[in-house]
């Protein structure tokens, strides 16, 4: 008997989305899965119950039976009142929660014994990116952003020349560069628009080069340094410096998408009243973090409102409103979830039992059999650095130094040390040595130094050749063979006891194999350069 | 006709600043003919000058004569035969001979009375130790190498051979290395003098084995070119031995490129020279990073005309060789496809990280072997923030060089070897004979990840199919 995946019909008014398509049902079937869908519940995502059934599903039109029959129950937002009443014991439910903002939620889906996993809990580490749905519904929030901004605003977002006259072109400022911002400039930009953007962590100023903005900075260092109480009056000063370029670019701009978060806690008041008197009649913002509290003062949680001509979109369902996308990315993340349970074993023929030591599970359960779980212990320190900082992004990994680039400077105790003891040992050399032995040490160091001066910049395609060709002039050692071959013997007596023919042999077979190096090491080296064309 | 001293010296000038003109002209492929040219005629020279000189008479003639034909015959067949691909074996086995005639010039010179004859006693312990140390690099030169050869062609298993207590064992050696150093310097009887001597090289030939036994075959490109780095200084010892400056430039000069080129080596691979010189890369992983980033997911493979299909919709497309492509002998198709997207008008270049294939540089000379023009391979760092901005990265038979986990997995035994980051492409299409690790015996979650496509099968075989598959399309 397989495992029963029950998709109801979001019950949230206004919400759009489903948990499940029907090419992502085919998958689960084809894992070996039954899926039960609820009648119409891709109405809002235009998907019909005959393409869940032509998919592999079965379409229940009665709710209670869906909940009550179904092993795991997939859902977008989490279960209301009603539909925690509906649950079973032991029943596995995947959905957004929320666990931080919803005690009572928590408290109830742990009454009913359940075992409840949190898409928004998903660690976020690079092995889980693929079930990021937090990831997956800013995308589109970023996207619907300026597509709702488009609609409310009066103009093109090209500027263009026609015979009717100059169109200038749109200028939007995007504040956040997570990925509803880098979504949201990206989507504009490829409108035509003039995007600019700004972010607290000046290390993204790439990628919003990336998607075709300009990055804004705030122009704090250069101030406020070296000023005593430190933190505070830090983060005050940097408060400053940025609302006052944010006025200054919200005087500027026709379009303002906010997108400020900081999880688990209300957001930011960037876009003042003030600001939004200053802003041109015909503006718009689109305050992204409006479920929140807003970025933006003037913001209604969930409605369109017009401030002194400025349209202030306060929508808190952007990603509903593009539903057959959403529906179809945030389905996808749930069936990456279920390749990882069934790859863990978490879900096995017909029991469930989450393998809490997988980190990514671990972290993404927060009620494992009616036992709360949430939060999870501290991710280990090095795996996943996550740093709660306003819309979170990808970072680039610090670029390796690159070869050939000089080294950084050894510190100071270091060269101390290196230099110090190469001063000893010249020192022992020249207490103890004799002339005619420093005057060749002197060639020797020199030398050693010229090859590495040298040597430092060699391309790394030409590591080859020039090992070859390093190899073939360390043939310069026949010339200790060549000499003592036949030296003309100047000490008569020595010549008594001298074992010449020995010697002798000694260094023909020496020359010989040296000759074997010289020869071929040139020519080998010679055949791999003449290969090197452009 | 001999050559007066004076003549002599100068012509070993001229000889050494070719030499350094020569390593000069090797840095960039503009001036490495000129540079190889440079050097064989600082040779002839330094070779032409020392036999017309005082210190050869016209007896030993013919010796050298017959030697350096038959020395010279072998060479130049070696270099005509060998196959590109078995370029770092054959470097590998021309550095042994180097340690070998080291040796022996050391033994030849250590038994000639006339050569310490006229010296006062300190030049003499001096002379005796530069012979001592001439021996010794040459012997570890010799044994190492010889080991390292019969790594690189196979003859001998790539995993490191860790015997217990090596440090230990090393470390004994050592001292008995100094302490018939010692003895050999202070006593004056020939006989017990070469008792240490003999001692001594067969201790040295020893340590040379047991060294680089222990270096996994993903360190051999660092082994060789510090083995070539050794030959040099056992040619600098035996230049302090003869009192020859030319060879004690030249040694120098060599000894210290091949460390630099040791060293930059290790700089690319993020590791320490000195632990890898002590061995036992792969040491670590016997310990695996005990499933704290297990790659996940699975594995996606694809067929030979699929990749075409994406290889000619891609409008960028850069290729990672690694040793694979060199093991099937593959570099001519992978020209022949690189040819074949061009003329479509599909940028296709090349990255090549520091450490691919087997000896540094490797790929690029496969690559120029197969006509592929140098100016669309690009090095590691030239190349890899443009991965994002690719539809495919082809990955030919590389595999710890591409591992991401590098980047991923701060337990992982390459943390922080910095690779190539083709899984940012859009389409990573990796082809492998099998799920097999890389040498340094790591899983790759490369091979998971969603946009990462695998191609199964030798290289050279695959690579023909996509060739047609791309022609016929």
């Amino acid at each position: 008997m397989s495992l029963l995946i029950g998709v109801p019909k979001e019950t949230y008014p206004g919400e759009k989305r489903v948990a499940t398509v029907p090419d992502v049902v085919e998958k689960l079937v084809k894992q070996g899965f039954r899926v039960a869908v609820e009648s119409t519940a891709g109405d809002g995502a235009q998907i019909s119950d005959d393409a869940y059934r032509a998919a592999g599903a079965e379409v229940i039109a009665d709710r209670a039976a869906l909940w009550g029959s179904a092993d795991i129950v997939f859902k977008v937002r989490a279960p209301s009142d009603d539909e925690i009443a509906l649950m079973r014991e032991g029943q596995m439910l995947v959905s957004f929660i929320w666990p931080a903002q919803n005690p009572q939620l928590m408290q109830a889906l742990a009454a009913r014994k359940a075992t409840v996993l949190a898409m928004d809990s998903v660690p976020r580490i690079s092995r889980a990116q693929k079930m990021d749905a937090l990831s997956s519904m800013a995308n589109i929030a970023g996207y619907r952003a300026v597509v709702e901004a488009a609609h409310a605003f009066g103009r093109f977002f090209t500027g263009s020349i026609t015979a009717a006259g100059k169109v200038p072109p749109a200028k939007v400022f995007v504040i956040g560069a997570g990925v509803a911002g880098l979504a949201a400039i990206g989507a504009a930009s490829s409108l035509g628009a003039i995007v600019r953007a700004n972010d607290t962590r000046p290390e993204v100023a790439d990628q919003v080069k990336s998607m075709g903005g300009e990055f804004v900075p705030v122009p704090y260092e250069e101030e406020g340094s070296g000023v005593g109480g430190y933190a505070k009056v830090m983060s005050e000063g940097f408060q400053n410096a940025q609302r006052q370029v944010f006025a200054q670019q919200a005087r500027d701009a026709d379009i303002v998408i906010t997108t400020a978060l900081i999880p688990g806690r209300p957001a930011p008041k960037l876009i003042t009243a003030d600001m939004v008197k200053s802003m041109r009649q015909g503006s718009v913002i689109v305050d992204l973090a409006a479920e929140q509290g807003g970025n933006c003062e003037l913001t209604v949680p969930g409605e369109i409102v017009v401030r002194n001509g400025v349209t202030i979109i306060g929508y808190t369902d952007l990603p509903s409103r593009l539903a057959r996308q959403a529906s179809t990315l945030y389905a996808t993340n749930l069936l990456r979830l279920v390749d990882d349970l069934v790859k863990t074993k978490s879900i096995d023929a017909d029991a469930v039992d989450v393998d809490m030591n997988d980190e990514v599970l671990r972290g993404t359960t927060v009620i494992d059999k009616g036992e709360v779980t949430w939060p999870p212990p501290a991710p280990r320190p090095a795996a996943a650095p996550a740093p709660a900082k306003p819309a979170p992004a990808v970072s680039a990994p610090p670029k390796p130094k690159a070869h050939g680039e000089p080294s950084g400077p050894m510190s100071p105790g270091k060269s101390a040390i290196v230099f110090g003891g190469g001063a000893v040992l010249f020192l022992i050399v020249g207490f103890f040595a004799p002339r005619s032995f420093l005057e060749h040490f002197t060639v020797f160091v020199l030398a050693c130094f010229v090859g590495y001066m040298v040597v430092w910049n060699v391309k790394p395609a030409l590591h080859t050749p020039l090992m070859s060709v390093t190899n073939a002039v360390s043939s310069i050692i026949a010339l200790g063979a060549l000499v003592q071959i036949a030296p003309e013997v100047a000490n008569a007596s020595a010549s008594m006891s001298r074992p010449t023919e020995w010697i002798r042999w000694l260094s023909v077979v020496a020359l010989a194999l040296v000759a074997i190096n010289m020869f071929g090491g040139f020519a080998v080296t010679q055949r791999m350069l003449q290969m090197f064309r452009k | 006709m001999t050559m007066t001293t004076s003549l002599l010296t100068v012509a070993y000038i001229g000889a050494a600043i070719l030499f350094i003109l020569c390593l000069g002209g090797l840095s960039s492929q503009e001036t490495s003919r000129r540079g190889n040219r440079y050097g064989m005629i600082g040779m002839a020279i330094a070779v032409l000058a020392t036999i017309a000189s005082a210190y050869v008479a016209r007896s030993g003639l013919p010796y050298i004569l017959v030697a350096m034909v038959i020395g010279a015959a072998i060479g130049l067949y070696a270099a005509r035969i060998v196959q590109m691909t078995q370029m770092p074996e054959l470097v590998a086995l021309m550095h042994s001979l180097v340690g070998l005639a080291a040796m022996l010039v050391g033994y030849a010179n250590f038994i000639d009375p006339a050569a310490s004859a006229q010296l006062a006693p300190a030049e003499n312990t001096i002379h005796e130790i530069e012979m001592y140390v001439g021996v010794l690099i040459g012997a570890v030169t010799f044994s190492g190498s010889l080991i390292a050869f019969g790594k690189l062609s196979a003859k001998i298993s790539g995993k490191p051979v860790l015997l217990p207590a090596r440090h230990w064992i090393n470390l004994v050696g050592l001292i008995v290395v100094i302490a018939f150093g010692y003895r050999f310097v202070t006593i004056h009887d020939l006989q017990a003098q070469m008792v240490a001597m003999v001692v001594m090289t067969v201790v040295a030939l020893l340590f040379g084995v047991h060294m680089v036994m222990a270096i996994g075959g993903a360190d051999m490109p660092v082994v060789v070119s510090m083995l070539n780095s050794y030959s040099g200084w056992a040619a600098a010892a035996t230049g302090f031995m003869l009192s020859n400056d030319l060879l004690i430039v030249t040694g120098a000069l060599v000894g210290s490129s091949g460390a630099i080129l040791s060293y930059i080596m290790c700089t690319a691979m993020n590791r320490n020279f000195i632990s890898v010189i002590a061995g036992g890369f792969g040491a670590d992983t016997s310990k695996p990073a005990a499933g704290s980033v297990t790659p996940a997911g699975d594995v996606h493979p694809i067929t030979a005309a699929e990749t075409a299909d994406a290889l000619r919709q891609a409008r960028r497309v850069i290729i990672v060789p690694g040793y694979g492509m060199a093991v099937a002998q593959a570099q001519h198709t992978v020209y022949q496809i690189t040819t074949a997207l061009r003329e479509r008008g599909i940028d296709v270049r090349f990255g090549i990280h520091p450490v691919a294939g087997r000896m540094p540089g490797h790929m690029n000379v496969l690559l120029a072997e197969a006509k592929v023009p140098y100016d669309i391979v690009f090095e590691m760092d030239e190349i890899n923030e443009d991965f994002a901005d690719t539809d495919v990265a082809m990955v030919i038979g590389a595999n710890d060089i591409v591992n991401p986990a590098a980047q991923e997995d701060p337990t992982s035994p390459i943390a922080g070897m910095p690779v190539l980051e083709v899984w940012k492409a859009r389409l990573c299409v990796v082809m492998k004979r099998s799920m097999a690790s890389g040498y340094a015996g790591i899983d790759n979650p490369l091979f998971y990840k969603d946009n990462t496509r695998m191609l199964f099968g030798d290289a050279k075989k695959m690579l023909d199919e996509v060739l047609v598959a791309l022609k016929a399309g």
